[in-house]
């Protein structure tokens, strides 16, 4: 064996235990997922006439195009972007409620997005969600008790009335809701109350993976604080895994474990928390960071982009980001950046920092 | 003289339960070139501030008192007729949503020409000239093909920029922005905020932002008031307010932002939610979610249960709190019961 040969297979042992290392860490993995929207409608909606011939053309929305993510056990990861990034169908496409148009979910090591909706039931117990708007998430005609006890019967229908009962005013007194109030309906709680009866909802089931979907961005700062202590205090308390979802930097630096930033359905850099707010690598994710208003300087100094997001109708060739990137060259309108691992434990889809062109 | 004087504001909606008080007891004012940030949680009443300056608020809703005075002018005994002179002339107003502020079945031409000719006696060719001069002002690429195109054609950073060029049209004394960039992404927010400081240090017009972003504020304005159910409970210079707050109001937003605490630690929250305007607390309306009722020595300030604070001098600022007066009553500050 040559001295490379043997360098490689050695390489190749350690990346393997890595690998192992990594399976049991592993609870959710998300690999090459794509989610498109047809925009065109019906068949006879997509005939057009085109220089005196009939031709069918459909258009799509290109939500997600090629996203790989790991989230580990009794970890926080943040998915943060702009409006149209598609992180929320991110949320929506892991949790079973649109389907792919491409790529693989595992769970837990099995595969789960091709999965029926009966195949799905036991994972559905185990994975629960929480929406952004709790005026709109909440049943206007269930009772919060009903409201509460409707998952409870679903995934445990072996369960006494009493009990259901029990687990009910043990969920609601963990969100800080008295058991007393759930003869009430979801209309006569103010916001900050119906988010944590919708928590309640999520935790009934005793799940260990919550994608949540920005559960506070509906919510007024000293109310942000009081939902987002809460979150906290049930991951401690039920060693929860979080998939949450974000527009806000601040919250995600005090909130997550690892960060993901997304730009037009693409994941452009994924890292530690504390590595990204001390060193955003991608032009985006810095350009990002530098646009948050902050309390302390007077001026606003931010990295101004050119132009604005890009439709997800039309995708830009390579990057998708090169059109607004003060770093662009002739390979990122061509190619498309894959993510690669950097020193610091993160990983960046950049060219210009995988050519250090910048640091 | 200062360009805007409001005394002693009170707007009620009346309803078939009773008058619901809006706006107690709010007064400010605004100078030329001035930049005012209006801070508070939702149902605080800025929104409700801002509207009632034009006397935009729709029945049931009145001004049941106080005055506002604008450069010599009372604008709250003016009648509609009079008060379409002020309107979108010298004061403007940014709204929230753009998609909302636009008339989706006008080009964005036809909206700026219309606006400029209910102001001002000028042909059409005028007019148009000044939309196009707006809108290179707002940094709008291509501004003459915007002229023609509709709202829907346009992004939403590219609507807010259109908004402030209409809010420009006639050169304001003042704008009124309210949330001008809530719906905007972060990145979009930060260019417009940038521009619309630009614009109005360079045109010298006054600015009135109402926001719940203590972020925005800091950055923008001058001076700030912060709100709470209905009330002012404390304004002076933004820098002032933001590195030392003194109501324990402002004290607790401040400290429930996730910047102020250590990642992954508990965030210092405020218990409670803000009372809703039909039952509102007696008293000072903040103590039953007040930290500081009780006093360092373990006995119970009642007046924060029953009387109404009245404002005093802390700094630059005014605060309208029972312990702040008490404390520098104790350090033998003389307290200055002021009306700002």
């Amino acid at each position: 064996m040559t001295a490379r040969a043997a360098h490689v297979a050695l390489a190749s042992h350690e990346h393997e235990s890595e690998h192992q290392d990594q399976a049991t860490r592993t609870l959710l993995e998300i690999r090459g997922l794509e989610k498109r929207f047809d925009l065109s409608g019906d068949f006879l909606e997509q005939l057009k006439f085109r220089r005196g011939r009939l031709v069918r053309e459909q258009s799509h929305v290109h939500a997600i195009n090629g996203v790989d993510l790991d989230i580990h056990r009794g970890e926080a990861l943040c998915v943060v972007g702009e409006s149209g990034c598609g992180k929320s169908t991110v949320a929506r496409t892991v949790m079973g409620l649109l389907r792919p148009s491409a790529g693989e979910i595992h769970y837990d090591g099995e595969r789960i997005d091709h999965l029926e909706s009966k195949a799905l039931l036991p994972f559905r117990k185990r994975m629960q969600m929480i929406f952004q708007n709790p005026y709109a998430s909440l049943n206007p005609r269930m009772t919060i008790q009903q409201t509460l006890e409707e998952p409870i019967r679903l995934h445990q229908p072996g369960w006494s009335r009493e009990q259901v009962r029990e687990k009910v005013a043990e969920v609601m007194t963990s969100v800080g809701i008295a058991p007393d109030w759930g003869v009430r309906y979801g209309h006569e709680f103010s916001g900050g109350q119906r988010q944590r009866i919708a928590i309640a909802r999520a935790l009934a089931v005793d799940p260990e993976f919550i994608v949540a979907d920005e559960p506070i961005s509906a919510l007024d700062v000293s109310i942000q604080a009081q939902v987002l202590n809460l979150l906290m205090e049930a991951q401690r308390e039920r060693h929860l895994t979080y998939l949450f979802i974000t527009h806000d930097l601040a919250v995600v630096e005090h909130f997550g474990t690892r960060v993901a930033v997304m730009y037009l359905g693409r994941v452009c850099e994924v890292a530690p928390t504390r590595t990204l707010f001390a060193q955003p690598r991608h032009p985006y994710t810095q350009a990002l960071m530098s646009a948050i208003p902050k309390l302390e300087d007077d001026r606003p100094q931010h990295i101004r982009l050119q132009g604005e997001v890009p439709t997800p109708v039309n995708l830009p060739s390579g990057c998708v980001f090169h059109a607004r990137c003060p770093h662009v060259s002739e390979r990122c309108r061509r190619e498309i950046p894959r993510l690669i691992a950097t020193r610091d434990g993160g990983q960046v889809a950049c060219h210009a920092v995988e050519e250090g062109r910048i640091s | 003289m200062a360009l805007l004087e409001v005394n002693h504001l009170d707007v009620r909606f009346a309803l078939r339960q009773g008058d619901i008080k809006a706006l107690r007891d709010v007064c400010f004012s605004l100078d030329r070139g001035e930049r005012l940030g209006i801070v508070g949680e939702s149902g605080a009443g800025k929104s409700v501030a801002a509207f009632s300056l034009l006397n935009l608020i729709a029945k049931p809703g009145y001004i049941a008192g106080g005055s506002i005075n604008f450069d010599g002018q009372e604008l709250t005994s003016m009648s509609d007729r009079q008060l379409r002179r002020v309107r979108g002339h010298r004061i403007s107003m940014i709204f929230q949503d753009p998609m909302m502020t636009l008339n989706p079945v006008l080009s964005i031409g036809e909206q700026m020409i219309e606006c400029l000719k209910a102001h001002r006696r000028i042909s059409t060719r005028e007019a148009r000239s000044i939309s196009l001069r707006k809108l290179e002002q707002v940094q709008i690429p291509s501004p003459e093909k915007r002229l023609s195109q509709y709202p829907h054609e346009l992004s939403g950073g590219m609507r807010q920029r259109i908004i402030i060029a209409i809010a420009l049209l006639l050169d304001p004394d003042i704008i009124i922005a309210d949330e001008p960039t809530t719906a905007l992404d972060v990145t979009i927010q930060a260019e417009i905020m940038a521009l619309l400081l630009e614009l109005c240090e360079k045109h010298n017009v006054a600015l009135i932002l109402i926001t719940h972003d203590l972020g925005v504020v800091s950055q923008v304005t001058q001076r700030m008031l912060v709100m709470y159910a209905g009330r002012v409970i404390e304004q002076g210079p933004t820098r002032e307010i933001i590195n030392d707050p003194q109501h324990p109001y402002t004290q607790g937003l401040m400290n429930a932002l996730p910047q102020m605490a250590t990642p992954g630690q508990r965030l210092n929250q405020i218990r409670g939610s803000m009372p809703s305007l039909n039952n509102l607390p007696s008293g000072c309306t903040f103590h039953p979610r007040c930290d500081f009722t009780t006093r360092p020595d373990g006995s119970e300030r009642t007046s924060c249960h029953e009387e109404v604070p009245g404002f005093v001098r802390s700094g630059n600022c005014q605060v309208a709190c029972h312990m702040v007066a008490e404390m520098q009553d104790a350090n033998r500050i003389p307290v200055e019961e002021v009306t700002p």
